[in-house]
């Protein structure tokens, strides 16, 4: 009674098996299989893959999905939705919901909201310390059992060394990575945009680099010390990542995400007061950008992340100074990452193909990124030259705030199957597609 | 005023703008206003039957005044809203506020907000002319206006002049919108303040950065002082206001490093004692006062300019 897929004739990219040419790729009970039978060819539903690219679900380990409590910006259902849409099959989402995650109780209720609603796979985090207030280590052995795959005061960056060191420790005793975003908070005290020839120009308050690669410091001492996993979130520095390079060359355990604005914005965009450029960490400068792309080349910034973070138009169409940080990205994250390290030339699609799907899945141990027999059947088609233009409106994400917005951009998603199932035809998410639990 | 004709911008937002032409325009018809401004009937029916209204989110007492008295001169009506009597303080967005007083008829909105890019942010929104009066720490244009048309009053032409802003730069609107309209008359400019407030990065303007007061003084043709703004640093920009005085506060043994020709201005409010002495601002190179005065005149030309071009229909917007 097993359904059966059978995806033909496209050019299957599967980095983590070193796989990169056209063929064929099997689903049956809804994960990957490595052949089927005569009979079963005979009776599998078909997809026609020929001139598309076949590759692993796309994984993403930094969504915002606002749920519970700021479901007006986005909602487990329409977070989902806007990763099926974006090739994504795995996302991990944030723990600055309203309550904060830092209970098992918000856990339960953020597992119970993805097995109503979710579309793909959702794999909640929990907070470091309680009410992300850096003060007192949250229960972080019973977010373990109530299943976090990692712990992160995301956009509350523990300031305590102190309070982090404890908190490193004990996620490292407990089995969790620490996700941190690095910001030291009194050194960017109201500030809106990175610090430098923009914000003087601007008139805008500056969030120097510095503040970051303090942080960014902080994480590999710890890490050192306590041979902890430490992943650094969204690097927007050159300094920072040059001190992540250098970490990895003395063997110390720390893992790197870049962004797609980071890689493809500059600090200049902020210059009409756009606050869909306005996001934490903030976009740099030229020297910045050229240095993240480099230490992903080089393999000091180990994968792709979004940090799609919703707000309403309501809530960005405001004052520079008072609008909130952040912009949605996994709608166009994809296109954007193929645009700056594909298309220009820089990397071949494996590469990339392989920081969004089996690089982010082994840093936090998530079942999702291969196309291994075995393997859930999460994959992702897309048509890596059609060009197209990206229209806010057209979004499945509850929010727009996107800096994209009317660019054009190459790199489509065709089609996004989650254990087999198709959770976006290349234009919608079906109507009948059930709620998809892990 | 044939001249004033080919002025298109529906609203003032930066110096940084306008071009050189632009600013001549400005100070030709500030120095056509200046003429009548010894008549003993002051008002000109220019603007007679528009609504300005002077919409100021932050304290301000010169610019405000300086903005109804210009508007009243050219015969405009002007209403004053001030964000503790808005509907601003009910939670209203600067969206609506702004939505609603066009709704109401003005014909024009002259705002002062402590968030840079407010003004911008307006023009881009509304229909009827935005002038800024200062958008946080990003430019005050009017003041540099006036305070360009003071210097060449007494200079003439700006060409080659030297002009060293002393201060505090980083927080300084004033120094930014000055800063682009003397390198647009040809001045050389020099920044001078504790490198807290004075960032190197400034040095990618254009302009020289000094953190001594000697070099910054002595060749200067015009100084122009800037007011600690303790209200928008944090504790960490200087040790004390007395240690500002000590190392940068222009007094009289600092003064006679000047040219004795050399101007000395300040844009107001002076925090006296701190960075000017009383004997300093209150003698005779100061041009304190005429500055306040010629923020009339400027700002007249500014409304003339601004709402004609509203009215011929050709208003560049700067959104």
């Amino acid at each position: 009674m097993d359904k059966i897929l059978w995806i033909q004739g496209g050019r299957v990219v599967d980095p983590a098996n070193e796989r990169d040419a056209v063929g064929d790729v099997f689903i049956r009970g809804g994960r990957i299989v490595g052949s089927l039978s005569e009979a079963e060819l005979a009776k599998a539903d078909i997809i026609d893959a020929r001139g598309l690219v076949v590759a692993p679900g796309l994984v993403d380990i930094h969504v915002h999905l606002r749920d519970p409590g700021q479901t007006h910006k986005e909602d487990i259902g329409s977070g989902t939705r806007a990763a099926a849409a974006g090739g994504f099959t795995t996302v991990v989402c944030m723990p600055n919901t309203s309550p904060p995650a830092d209970n098992p109780g918000t856990i339960q209720r953020i597992r119970d909201a993805a097995a109503r609603r979710a579309v793909v796979k959702v794999y909640p985090t929990g907070c470091l310390t309680l009410g992300m207030k850096g003060e007192q280590l949250a229960p972080i052995g019973s977010l373990k059992r109530a299943g976090v795959i990692a712990v992160t005061d995301d956009g509350a960056c523990v300031q305590s060394n102190e309070i982090m060191r404890r908190a490193v420790e004990y996620a490292k005793m407990c089995g969790l990575v620490v996700m941190d975003h690095c910001q030291d908070a009194a050194m960017t005290e109201g500030a809106v945009m990175n610090e430098g020839y923009w914000s003087l120009r601007l008139g805008l308050k500056g969030w120097p680099a510095s503040a970051e690669d303090m942080v960014i410091a902080r994480n590999v001492v710890l890490s050192r010390h306590t041979g902890a996993h430490i992943h650094l979130q969204h690097v927007s520095s050159a300094y920072g990542v040059d001190i992540i390079r250098r970490a990895k060359k003395r063997g110390i355990r720390v893992t790197g995400e870049a962004m797609p604005h980071h890689v493809f914005f500059t600090d200049e965009s902020c210059k009409t007061y756009d606050t869909n450029f306005k996001m934490n960490p903030p976009l740099r400068t030229e020297a910045d950008r050229e240095a993240l792309i480099e230490g992903v080349l080089d393999g000091s910034i180990d994968i792709f992340a979004t940090d799609h973070a919703p707000h309403t138009p309501d809530e960005k169409d405001r004052e520079f100074d008072h609008a909130p940080f952040g912009i949605i990205g996994m709608e166009t994250a994809l296109a954007v990452f193929l645009e700056v390290f594909h298309h220009s030339g820089h990397a071949d699609l494996p590469f990339v193909i392989s920081r969004l799907t089996h690089k982010p899945a082994e840093i936090l141990g998530l079942d999702a990124g291969t196309l291994s027999p075995g393997a859930p059947g999460d994959v992702v088609l897309f048509h890596p030259d059609e060009t197209w233009t990206v229209d806010g409106a057209r979004f499945q994400s509850r929010s727009r705030n996107c800096p994209w917005h009317g660019h054009s951009l190459r790199g489509r998603i065709r089609r996004t199957l989650v254990n087999g199932v198709t959770v976006w035809d290349g234009e919608r998410v079906p109507d009948d597609v059930p709620a998809v639990t892990v | 005023m044939t001249d004033a004709d080919t002025w298109t911008r529906k609203d003032l937002i930066s110096i940084e703008d306008l071009n050189r032409d632009e600013i001549d325009m400005v100070h030709t018809l500030a120095t056509q206003f200046k003429q009548t401004l010894g008549r003993s009937q002051k008002k000109l029916p220019t603007l007679r039957g528009k609504t300005i209204i002077n919409l100021f989110i932050e304290p301000s007492t010169r610019t405000r005044i300086a903005f109804e008295i210009a508007a009243k001169r050219l015969g405009a009506d002007v209403t004053l809203v001030e964000q503790k009597a808005s509907s601003l303080v009910k939670g209203e967005s600067l969206r609506d506020t702004a939505q609603v007083i066009q709704a109401l008829n003005a014909d024009m909105i002259i705002l002062r907000h402590a968030a840079a890019g407010s003004a911008h942010y307006l023009a881009r929104i509304l229909g009827i002319p935005v002038v800024n009066a200062g958008d946080g720490a990003h430019e005050h244009p009017t003041q540099a206006l006036l305070d360009t048309f003071t210097m060449r009053e007494k200079l003439g032409s700006l060409e080659g002049r030297k002009v060293t802003i002393l201060g505090d730069i980083l927080f300084s609107r004033v120094a930014r919108s000055n800063l682009w309209a003397l390198k647009k008359l040809g001045a050389e400019v020099t920044l001078a303040g504790p490198a807290t407030l004075l960032p190197d990065t400034f040095a990618e303007f254009g302009v020289t950065i000094a953190h001594d007061l000697k070099s910054a003084l002595s060749d200067a043709d015009v100084v122009m002082l800037l007011r600690i703004q303790h209200e928008r640093q944090s504790s960490s920009h200087f040790p004390s206001l007395g240690e500002y005085k000590a190392l940068f506060g222009l007094n009289a043994e600092r003064a006679a490093w000047l040219k004795p020709d050399a101007l000395i201005m300040h844009p107001g409010p002076i925090n006296r004692g701190v960075e000017i002495d009383s004997s300093i601002a209150d003698g005779p190179q100061s041009v304190i006062l005429e500055q306040v005065t010629n923020g009339i005149v400027t700002r007249m030309a500014v409304l003339y300019l601004c709402m004609s071009a509203a009215a011929r229909g050709k208003g560049q917007s700067n959104g």
